[in-house]
């Protein structure tokens, strides 16, 4: 099976981001206002070819852990369907 | 003295004349070692220099670590051997996982070229050990993510057991606890944002980052 994969990175609660804080006062000086908690990820998207379901996410997840981010300050959130 | 100091270059690495130039100016023997070559050939310390490691894609350091010489410059380190990281090395070390933390893009989101001031917490460790605690030296910094990040509870430790040998006087760049520097729990594992290789000769302005670099190829350490 072929499936979509997309990979949220995103820092971990608590760990600053000086990118979002830098576009949420943007976002203030451009008269949006009530604009709050900006925080900037990165979106991986791939194909992965797997058994089924369980093994892509198995497969991902250890992509995740090992590579695609830093545990230290970044966590994933893991979407995986089906190729269509 | 750490007579054969290896230089690692990775693709993207631009800092490595540098490292050589001053290394070779304080009596070492330094000599280039390619990021695909998974053998140190007998070097007693390894320095991994500045620059953009394999452009720094993904996360800086996050595509380094896997470079075939990181296996053996863990082994080497491991064993206890000299090993320090500057600027994008020190990335490459908290990357690989012989330094705790991680390095963020600089509050502010400025990149940042230029003097600071930074201040010897501690002479215990193979970057220090010849400078003088409380001692200030005026170094370089040249980087886009040098914010030193960790968890609370590494940061206890890392003051604990006084890992941190560095700390800027000024912050620039959002760095926790001022942080410039640290080393590992064995003391032989360095990283640091400010370039100590550029701070080596009057013509560059400052000579102040010949004591990190003599305490490294000099120290107590290297005499084997």
């Amino acid at each position: 099976m072929v499936y979509d994969a997309c990979v949220e990175v995103k820092l971990r609660e608590g760990i600053a981001d000086p990118q979002g804080s830098t576009i949420e006062k943007a976002t203030a000086n451009l008269g949006f206002s009530g604009i709050t908690n900006v925080r900037v990820g990165k979106c991986i998207r791939f194909q992965i070819e797997a058994e089924d379901d369980q093994e892509a996410n198995n497969i991902v997840t250890e992509l995740c852990n090992s590579f695609l981010t830093n545990p230290v300050i970044e966590e994933a959130v893991i979407e995986i369907q089906v190729a269509g | 003295m750490s007579h054969n100091v290896g230089v690692v270059v990775f693709p993207g690495s631009n800092c490595e004349k540098d490292a050589m130039e001053a290394l070779a100016d304080l009596g070492a023997r330094p000599h280039l070692l390619w990021h695909a070559d998974n053998a140190l050939q007998g070097v007693d310390a390894v320095v991994i220099p500045g620059g953009f490691a394999h452009g720094d894609y993904l996360r800086p350091g996050a595509i380094a670590r896997f470079s075939p010489a990181m296996e053996a410059i863990i082994d080497f380190a491991n064993d206890g051997g000299p090993v320090l990281g500057i600027c994008n090395g020190f990335q490459v070390l908290t990357e690989a996982g012989l330094l705790p933390g991680a390095l963020q893009k600089n509050a502010g989101l400025k990149f940042l070229c230029k003097e600071v001031e930074i201040r010897v917490e501690t002479t215990n460790s193979v970057l220090t050990n010849m400078a003088h605690e409380g001692q200030i030296l005026r170094i370089p910094i040249n980087h886009f993510e040098g914010n030193f990040t960790c968890t609370e509870e590494t940061l206890i430790e890392l003051q604990e057991k006084e890992q941190i040998i560095l700390t800027y006087t000024e912050n620039p760049n959002g760095s926790i606890a001022n942080i410039a520097g640290i080393c590992n729990a064995g003391r032989n594992v360095v990283g640091l944002m400010p370039h100590p290789e550029r701070a080596c000769h009057s013509l560059l302005g400052s000579i102040d980052g010949r004591v990190l670099l003599e305490s490294f190829i000099q120290g107590e350490h290297a005499k084997v």
